[in-house]
């Protein structure tokens, strides 16, 4: 059975996930973006990762979510409460994702995985740290070269001077 | 382990549909960006909690280089949003009209 700690972190995290696509101002939905992100850092504690946790907690919540806020912030004001949707698409977005739910997790459900316990005890996160500069040091060296190809790319990228459409057309 | 394997993975499973939710409905190219770090979310909680019950150190791995591939994905796109934004002064997807084929 599951303890009060999963329930609440999972009530905390999908309604979070919720609300952020709902609710109708954009500074308040990349908050509530950064209040699922946590709760996924609560699983990873609850998982017995706390290594994953705080990586989670240090590049998600605390850059990810703090990035896409100051690009929110960058857009027009009437933008940010606008929302304009089709009624019939976002009908057919909730069949969709009630389609998606109910059959993967009819699948899990009837799976063998309901009967997967384990009394092992959890990975020491030394290991981790251990193969990260052994067998995954050549994986961990290309990591670094996308990440800072990445930050050059967005740097030019936002750096660009402004193209009005009638220019474009040109 | 109290809670068990299957939990975690239909909590993920929870986040994955609404993230697709989110991808097949918003027009807002920020709310997009929302939904698929939800999904990658999701991924990452299946990596560890199947890592946890193997019990092996690679799915936790794996999950640290998914989230730093994340982190760099995020700050693409939100760069090409802004791009977009100064062209057409909007964030509607359905006014980028020069990506259409």
């Amino acid at each position: 059975m599951v303890d009060s700690i999963f329930l609440a972190l999972s009530v905390l995290t999908i309604g979070c996930a919720i609300a952020s696509l709902e609710i109708r101002s954009l500074i308040y939905g990349s908050i509530a973006l950064m209040l699922t992100l946590s709760g996924i850092a609560g699983f990873f504690l609850l998982l017995d990762a706390p290594f994953v946790a705080m990586f989670q907690l240090s590049v998600y919540v605390g850059s990810i979510a703090v990035l896409i806020l100051f690009t929110v912030m960058l857009v027009r004001r009437e933008l940010i409460f606008n929302k304009i949707e089709d009624t019939r698409r976002r009908y057919a977005g909730i069949g969709l994702m009630i389609i998606v739910m109910l059959g993967i997790g009819t699948i899990i459900i009837g799976s063998g995985l309901k009967s997967m316990d384990t009394n092992a005890p959890s990975v020491d996160y030394k290991k981790i740290g251990e193969d990260f500069l052994t067998y995954y040091s050549p994986a961990l060296i290309v990591m670094a070269l996308i990440l800072t190809s990445s930050v050059i790319g967005a740097l030019t990228l936002a750096k660009r001077e402004d193209v009005t459409s009638d220019q474009r057309a040109n | 382990m109290t809670n068990a394997l299957i939990d975690f993975v239909l909590v993920s499973v929870a986040l994955l549909a609404i993230g697709i939710y989110g991808l097949s409905v918003k027009r807002n190219a920020i709310r997009m960006l929302f939904a698929v770090e939800m999904i990658v979310n999701s991924a990452n909680l299946n990596l560890v909690a199947f890592a946890r019950f193997i019990p092996n150190s690679q799915g936790q791995t794996l999950a640290l280089f998914s989230i730093a591939i994340a982190a760099a994905e995020v700050a693409v796109g939100l760069a090409l949003v802004i791009v977009a934004y100064r062209m057409y002064k909007n964030i509607d997807i359905a006014d980028f009209r020069s990506l259409k084929g």
